[in-house]
């Protein structure tokens, strides 16, 4: 056991699973030799040499189409989109190839890639280096979405990411690389599409991805010790595959759902899970759904504007509060 | 396999009558499927869209012939050519384009999409420029693995304008990757003549100093000379000299797509085209060589009775069914994105 930060757990991640297999393959932007931008994949290149860990020229549609190509005949490749706001020059890939070679080839192509990206806001870096992208991601039927709030889901959805046969988009939230958590010596192997329940609670659902885990249970002590309110924390986790079953299972348990979103409001996940909700558990439910999300705008770079959108633990308690207790 | 005596010239030939035999059928085979197809669309029998290579052949047979087997090619939508061209059955190819369930992916690509694994086909694509940084990627898997195919992708002149096409080049070129980029250069894009819209003259070759690679630019007319430019490209690329681009000069007989009439084309142009017909130069090119008529006639008929036979097996051929819809979207062979 050691404590890791989230942004070494990216690297222990990928060094397990370029240690497991040799034909896992790491390209990017300043990946190797500078050890990425977020300094997430330092020491790779020396340990796996420049075979496996290659810089790339900022190309980024030569990135995920060489993933690709690579993928297709062979190799398992991670691919780092510095920021997942560039997905937007490489959309290409993400929504018209990657994920649908094997639907169009009738299953005679294979796509076995994970792309790995730097997400979310909190670095006060605008509106084209700060976005939860999230969404872009999840439409996209052949896509795989996973998104990890701790070091130790790092490591183990990463690996279980690098093991799955198809294309996993794997988020990683800039401003949780800081953060730190307990992680076991030893291989560490999670699975894709489960959901965990970090808080147990009985009173109202919260569920929750990425940097907004840490504030919905804070969120949710403070309901507990301020307003007797006690809720049950999932985080979501994989958008792709969704564990609806433990979201469902818990709403059948509080009444009561809220999620917290950092993407703009329109088409956001939560909005995706609340209609199933609505759907298949109305009437489990004791009161609205209830969203928690930025609103529908481009962020502000100043740090009292960007803190000032994104769900904060006081709107959460206060929501969740108001919806509750009236 | 010919009874006819063979000229002094053949026998010294660098291609060889066995190689320009098949250079020839398989010329033949994709005019013959593809001006099948196009009967079809007429007859309503080929829907959705249609991209026609009639034409274009050399540059699929030559690059093609060329291959070894384990080389894989990357196509566009206009991709009948190059597909057949891998030895992909013209029933499959047909059966695709009638959306039948004969098709190659039983009518789940379209004919934008042709895609034989087993025969090296790693897929035909149909956002321009997307598939040259996907053959960047086949190549460096070789390189990795030090496996010694060659991967060859195929675009139009127009592609040369979208940034992936820079972005494809420069990588290609910084990696040393074994993969061949063939611009089949048929003046327009779609609609538009190719000067009209591009700063340089050659589209490809004009551009290959910016990548440190060599100007190519040949007669994508003659399979002979296709065939020699492959094989010198191949040969480089497989003792690690990297990237090659080629611009083939050539000509689409027929419009863009469906039954585009091509009518911005201006007089007389493809008239001075036809004469130039790659069909009609490599069969003068197996007279000079001693190569006689009937052999010619025999691969003509031979080919045509394969059309035709693919032509009924797919008219019989029944519709897709209903169970292929949602398999395949993922690994497992389902579409399961919830619990
Ligand atoms: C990104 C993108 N833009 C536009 C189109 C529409 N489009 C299809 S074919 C084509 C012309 C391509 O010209 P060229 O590369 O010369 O190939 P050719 O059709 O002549 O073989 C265009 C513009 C497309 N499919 N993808
Ligand atoms: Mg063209």
């Amino acid at each position: 056991m050691a404590e890791l930060t989230y942004r070494d757990a990216v690297a222990r991640g990928i060094a397990q699973e370029m240690t497991r297999d040799p034909d896992v393959v790491f390209l990017g932007e300043d990946v190797a030799k500078a050890g990425g931008v977020f300094k997430a994949t330092v020491g790779l290149y020396e340990q796996f040499g420049p075979l496996r860990v290659r810089d790339t020229p900022i190309s980024e549609q030569a990135i995920l189409g060489a993933a690709m190509g690579a993928a297709m005949t062979g190799l398992k490749p991670i691919a780092e989109i510095m920021f997942s706001d560039f997905f937007a020059v490489c959309f290409d890939y993400i929504a018209n190839e990657i994920p649908k070679s094997r639907y169009m080839s009738n299953g005679q192509l294979k796509c076995p890639l994970v792309i790995r990206t730097g997400n979310g806001a909190g670095s006060r870096f605008g509106a084209q280096h700060s976005q939860s992208v999230e969404n872009w991601c999840m439409m996209i039927p052949g896509l795989k979405v996973v998104a990890p709030s701790s070091p130790i889901d790092v490591i183990g959805l990463l690996a279980a990411a690098v093991r799955d046969p198809d294309p996993v988009i794997f988020l990683e939230h800039k401003s949780l690389y800081a953060t730190k958590g307990e992680v076991p010596d030893g291989e560490i192997l999670d699975k894709l599409g489960t959901a965990k329940i970090l808080r147990p609670g009985k009173d109202a659902t919260i569920i929750a991805l990425a940097l907004m885990v840490p504030r919905a249970l804070e969120a949710a002590n403070r309901l507990a010790s301020e307003h007797g309110i006690d809720c049950e924390v999932i985080d979501v986790r994989s958008l792709v595959p969704l564990d609806t079953q433990t979201i469902l299972g818990s709403i059948a348990k509080t009444h009561h759902c809220f999620s917290v979103e950092e993407n703009p409001r329109l088409c956001g996940w939560g909005a995706e899970i609340m209609s199933i909700v609505a759907d298949e558990a109305f009437y489990d439910l004791d009161g609205p759904l209830v969203r928690i999300t930025t609103p529908h705008i481009p962020l502000p770079a100043a740090d009292i504007l960007e803190d000032a959108i994104l769900p904060t633990v006081d709107r959460i308690v206060e929501r969740v509060r108001r919806t509750l207790k009236g | 396999m010919s009874q006819t005596p063979i000229s002094a010239a053949a026998v010294n030939d660098d291609i060889g009558e066995q190689t320009r035999l098949e250079l020839y059928r398989s010329q033949v085979n994709i005019r013959e499927a593809e001006q099948r197809a196009f009967d079809l669309f007429l007859q309503n029998m080929v829907k959705g869209t249609s991209h026609l290579s009639l034409g274009q052949e050399a540059v699929a047979a030559g690059f093609a012939v060329a291959m070894k087997k384990g080389d894989l090619s990357f196509c566009t939508y206009r991709g009948h050519a190059h597909t057949l061209a891998r030895g992909v059955p013209v029933e499959k190819v047909l059966g695709e384009l009638m959306q039948r369930d004969n098709g190659l992916m039983r009518g789940k690509g379209g004919s934008m999409h042709l895609t034989s694994e087993e025969h090296g086909v790693m897929g035909s694509y149909a956002i321009i420029g997307a598939h040259l940084p996907i053959a960047c990627g086949a190549a460096w898997r070789a390189q990795y693995k030090k496996q010694d195919d060659v991967t060859v992708c195929f675009f139009g002149d127009g592609t040369t304008n979208i940034g992936a096409f820079h972005e494809a080049l420069n990588f290609a070129a910084v990696w040393k990757l074994p993969v061949i980029f063939v611009c089949e250069n048929n003046f327009y894009m779609e609609y538009t003549p190719i000067g009209d819209v591009t700063a340089v003259k050659n589209p490809a070759g004009d551009r290959a100093s910016a990548y440190g690679l060599e100007k190519i630019v040949i007669d994508g007319n003659d399979a002979d000379v296709v065939y020699r430019a492959a094989k010198t490209a191949y040969d480089k690329a497989r003792a690690g000299g990297g990237p090659s681009l080629i611009e083939c000069l050539t000509y689409r007989h027929s419009g863009h797509s469906r039954a585009d009439p091509a009518k911005y084309r201006p007089e007389g142009e493809l008239e001075k085209w036809k004469e130039r017909d790659p069909i009609k130069i490599y069969r003068e090119r197996l007279k000079s060589f001693g190569i006689g008529d009937d052999v010619v006639a025999k691969i003509d008929a031979e080919v045509r009775r394969v059309v035709d036979d693919a032509t009924e097996k797919c008219k019989a051929a029944p519709n897709p069914p209903m169970e292929i819809l949602t398999t395949d979207v993922y690994a497992d062979g389902g579409w399961a994105w919830r619990n």
